[in-house]
């Protein structure tokens, strides 16, 4: 293990750690905390949630979102549903299966600790939101409903139609705005951090650039929580939206923050294949549709073609030429697999020319073995015992539509298909980013007082998140970890006294990103910013997607380094700096984007193996699984930015332990 | 397809603001509507003029935040989407297309197409919420069952999305229709029982104090709304809020 890096992993049995680490925080008391300040960049389900706590706690809370309210953060966007290990449908499920689950379905690159911390914590974090009035899914008793999602076999997803990250977030933003309303929480939207303030090697505050005005402001705090959500954007094209960015990680990350696992990206199976040159975003289809839907392509190449020439529909296509890739390949969990798996296989058989959309990038999500199995049960409930094909079809319809409805009319409205009637087409697309900025136990960063929440850290999916994981472990951070282990850090800081922004710290943060938005401004070159971006995204999904190989990352490296070169000689933005001005702030997270994508590129190409989501094609058996090399490999890479250049980045190695979860290849057959 | 664009530009909330109008080609049917607005945009820093500013972030009719009034209507001509969610299959070549923010008193301009909506978010201060702290030791999610009728109907309300499509569509700027939803959300819950009268009497004291007209049941709003809120809401909400004068 390195030794810049310390896990602050308590010691113990994993299942009393947490319960004894929690007794051994020093407490801060009431009258204490009101002396002392956080900030919290972000309000998604991490931030939010936060906020709200640390501020019922008595901190001094100051949030702060580029959207113009915290409602609006990427968490609302969720779909399918957020686990929790609350055993109600009664089919074996407990804290150690969930952790188990999740340190499997990470492919064993996960800190054993913080899984089973997050298992632990996971019931009370539905308590907590059905306390808030979130209206998750009931049954006809009354009761909390639940659904299955890839990569286990039991029921434990709680869910509010396809709409649960709306109500999750809705909720955290309720108990954050009762707090704004007590005066405890003051809230910066329309802000956006660009730039970490450092003092005595802690983190005392941010510069935020005022995104109405383009002033840039200075905000202190004794500790900084940075919960501003994944990077996927990186890629361009992303099921994030649009405005997620890695700019508050990054530019911590510069500060001294480690980056883990960078190259550790999730490619979602089931999203609307990319339609057109001006596509601007992706549309996830949440893999709760693969409770019910049957991937499959055509078994015969001829058919796959008459079907993209539009010479053939796919409803015409009888049974027994239709390819069920994932149920032959994987008869145990068959569509429900993990979605690194499942990613790999549609992309497989694309490659393989079996494609089904006039790009050949596209494969079928078909309902219509489920809508007929629904409205037969409808259909003996209701003691129909001669219903006709038509009505049972109507009854089953009708029950598809109350599990997925705003789900198909997404769809409907992008494609203009009508998929209760056609198959969907999919194909895999860039999700959720389980690489993030290096925690402890505590969640703390390698800079004292910076702490970090949400899909912003690394800490909790290894090298895959499993379905309905990401939710909780936002919660799980705001709501029931960071509010305790703060004060692992704040407990020192009762006597400090509030933090002046006078520091020639700040001074020099907020010169700094001053002279690096006039450099944006004065470069006056001829390309868009968006031009770069898409450029950009387009080395990173062909060369650091779904499959990786050592001469296609190293071209990538090279490619990037000339595109950042490109892009601060000659891009063009517009307008001043001293208004609001949307290209200007685009540029500065595009910037940041080109930085890290190198990184990601040499973090694939040092890891040697292939795992989860990063699939190295030098690595892989006889029958395309992935290769796992946990003899060399079975460590966090912890990148130091190094040298002001993201190429020369040192690389720290914290060594993953197994003690409760034997390392076995992952298998889904 | 061609078309020809009138659009809304003011510089800041000061700024007094005039239509421009632009000419875009090529545009394929399958194009939403903002990726429309992305292609202008393009052409627009092209050509040395500052792109328009428009608020939007999902792209997928969820945030809430892109807010269009296009020929005349709150998210353009289909029902039930967000202007994101608009495509530009609904318009024809040759259209030409009146783009404008949300207007309303309370909503003021930032920027071109961008308005201030934190009026919503002062209006939840007020009330929208189930007064509990974290706690890990709360009742079991499962200890109180909820009517599988009641759960549905306070989620049907709760997935208003807060756009401000009703205000916008309203003659009176009336936000009835999203406070009604968050009141209904709670009402229908046992979770919000406790705080019942003082959510409402609260909610509606700021909505006046914003600045939002009154609402005389011209149902502009059910209509415009991208995510089905009904004006059943409001007919419960008027009850709510009148359970609470008696009360008080
Ligand atoms: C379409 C989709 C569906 C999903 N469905 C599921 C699901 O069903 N189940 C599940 O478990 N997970 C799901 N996920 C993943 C999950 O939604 C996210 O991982 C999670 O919501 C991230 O929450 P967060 O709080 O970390 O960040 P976010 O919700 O992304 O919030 C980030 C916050 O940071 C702010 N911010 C960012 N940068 C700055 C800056 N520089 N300055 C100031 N503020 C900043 C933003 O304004 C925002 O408030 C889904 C993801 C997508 C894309
Ligand atoms: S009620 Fe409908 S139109 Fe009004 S804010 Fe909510 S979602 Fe938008
Ligand atoms: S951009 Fe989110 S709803 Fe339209």
């Amino acid at each position: 293990m390195s030794s810049k890096l310390n896990s602050r992993i308590p010691e113990g049995p994993v299942s009393e750690k947490w319960t004894k680490h929690k007794g051994t925080i020093p407490l801060v008391s009431p009258a204490n905390k009101r002396r002392i300040d956080v900030i919290v960049v972000g309000t998604g389900l991490a931030g939010s949630s936060a906020a709200a706590s640390l501020a019922e706690l008595g901190y001094n809370v100051k949030a702060f979102c580029f959207q113009d309210s915290p409602r609006r953060a990427h968490s609302i966007a969720a779909q399918g549903g957020i686990n929790a290990a609350k055993n109600y449908q009664n089919d074996g499920d407990s804290v150690f299966r969930l952790f188990y689950d999740t340190v499997k379905g990470g492919d064993y690159r996960s800190r054993e600790a913080n899984v089973h911390r997050l298992a632990e914590v996971s019931a009370s974090i539905i308590d907590q939101c059905v306390a808030q009035g979130v209206p998750f899914a009931r049954d006809y008793g009354g009761l909390l409903d639940n659904r299955s999602f890839g990569g286990v076999q039991v029921s434990r997803t709680f869910y509010a139609k396809g709409q649960t990250g709306q109500q999750l977030l809705l909720g955290a933003y309720s108990a954050l705005e009762r707090q704004v309303a007590k005066g405890r929480v003051k809230m910066y939207a329309r802000h956006e951090m660009v730039d970490l303030v450092v003092v005595d090697g802690k983190a005392r505050g941010i510069i935020a650039r005022n995104l109405v005005t383009g002033e840039l402001e200075r905000h202190s705090a004794h500790a900084v929580i940075i919960a501003s959500g994944g990077y996927g954007n990186v890629f361009y094209l992303s099921t994030n939206a649009m405005g997620s960015n890695v700019t508050a990680a990054w530019k911590a990350h510069k500060k001294g923050a480690f980056f883990a696992n960078p190259c550790f990206t999730q490619i979602h199976p089931t999203c609307i294949p990319v339609s057109g040159e001006s596509q601007s975003k992706l549309t996830l289809m949440s893999e709760s549709l693969r409770n019910d839907g049957r991937i499959w392509v055509p078994a015969e190449l001829e058919d796959a073609k008459a079907i993209r020439d539009g010479r053939l529909k796919p409803t015409d296509l009888p049974e027994e030429k239709r390819d069920y890739y994932l149920e032959r390949r994987y008869p145990a969990f068959g569509n429900l697999v993990p979605r690194d798996v499942a990613s790999r296989a549609a992309k497989e058989r694309c490659d393989a020319g079996y494609g089904v959309n006039k790009t050949g990038e596209a494969v079928y999500l078909d309902f219509s073995a489920a809508i007929m199995r629904y409205g037969q049960e409808q259909a003996n409930l209701k003691g129909m015992p001669n219903a006709s094909e038509a009505e049972i079809r109507a009854m089953g319809t009708k029950l598809v539509e109350s599990k997925y409805g705003n789900l198909f009319q997404m769809y409907e409205k992008i494609t203009d298909e009508n998929p209760y009637v056609t198959p969907m087409k999919i194909y895999p697309a860039v999700h959720y980013t389980m690489g993030g900025l290096w925690v402890d136990y505590n969640l703390m960063s390698t800079v004292p007082g910076l702490f970090v929440a949400g899909e912003a850290n690394f800490s909790d999916h290894g090298a895959n998140r499993l379905g309905a994981s990401a939710l909780m472990q936002g919660l799980s951070d705001g709501y029931f970890v960071l509010p305790y282990t703060v004060g692992t850090f704040l407990a020192d800081d009762i006597r400090t006294g509030s933090i002046s922004t006078d520091l020639p710290e700040f001074a020099e943060a907020e010169n700094a990103a001053r002279a690096r938005f006039e450099g944006f401004l004065n470069a006056k070159g001829s390309t868009p910013v968006e031009v770069f971006h898409r450029r950009l995204g387009k080395i990173v999904w062909d060369k650091i997607g779904m499959a990786r190989n050592e001469a296609g990352l190293k071209t990538a490296i090279a490619e990037i380094r000339a595109l950042r070169e490109e892009f601060y000689r000659d891009v063009k933005v517009l307008g001043g700096m001293m208004e609001m001005n949307p290209e200007l702030d685009k540029a500065n997270r595009v910037a940041d984007f080109m930085e890290l994508a190198e990184l990601m590129a040499l973090d694939a190409l040092t890891r040697e193996e292939s795992c989860g989501g990063h699939f190295r094609e030098e690595y892989q058996s006889e029958d395309g699984e992935a290769l796992r090399q946990d003899d060399q490999f079975a460590f966090v890479s912890a990148w130091e930015f190094t040298d002001n250049d993201p190429g020369k980045a040192t690389l720290h190695k914290e060594d993953l332990v197994f003690e409760n979860v034997k390392l076995v290849t992952r298998s889904y057959k | 397809m061609n078309l020809t664009l009138k659009v809304w530009r003011q510089k800041n909330a000061q700024d007094q603001g005039s239509f421009a109008t632009y000419q875009v080609r090529d545009i394929s049917p399958d194009m939403s509507f903002l990726e429309m607005m992305d292609v202008l945009n393009e052409q627009l820093i092209a050509q040395g003029v500052e792109s328009v500013v428009f608020d939007h972030d999902c792209r997928e009719g969820i945030c809430g935040m892109c807010s269009m009034f296009i020929n005349g209507e709150a998210h353009g001509p289909d029902r039930g989407v967000t202007t994101c969610q608009l495509h530009m299959r609904k318009f024809n070549d040759g259209d030409t297309i009146t783009i404008e923010p949300w207007r309303a008193q309370a909503f003021p301009v930032v920027r071109d197409l961008m308005v201030d909506r934190s009026a919503f978010d002062r209006i939840i201060q007020a009330g929208g919420y189930v007064s509990v702290n974290t706690m890990g030791n709360l009742p079991d999610a499962n200890a109180t069952p909820i009517e599988k009728h009641d759960a549905d109907a306070a989620f049907d309300a709760a997935t208003c999305i807060g756009c401000g499509a009703c205000v916008a569509t309203c003659k009176n700027a009336s936000a009835m229709l999203f406070v009604s939803a968050k009141v209904s959300q709670f009402a229908l819950l046992p979770q919000g029982q406790v705080e019942a009268a003082d959510r409402v009497r609260n909610m509606v004291h700021q909505m006046d104090l914003e600045g939002f007209g009154n609402c005389t049941n011209t149902g502009a709003c059910e209509v415009e709304c991208p995510k089905g809120i009904s004006i059943e809401n409001i007919a419960r909400m008027n009850r709510e809020y009148l359970k609470a004068s008696i009360t008080a």
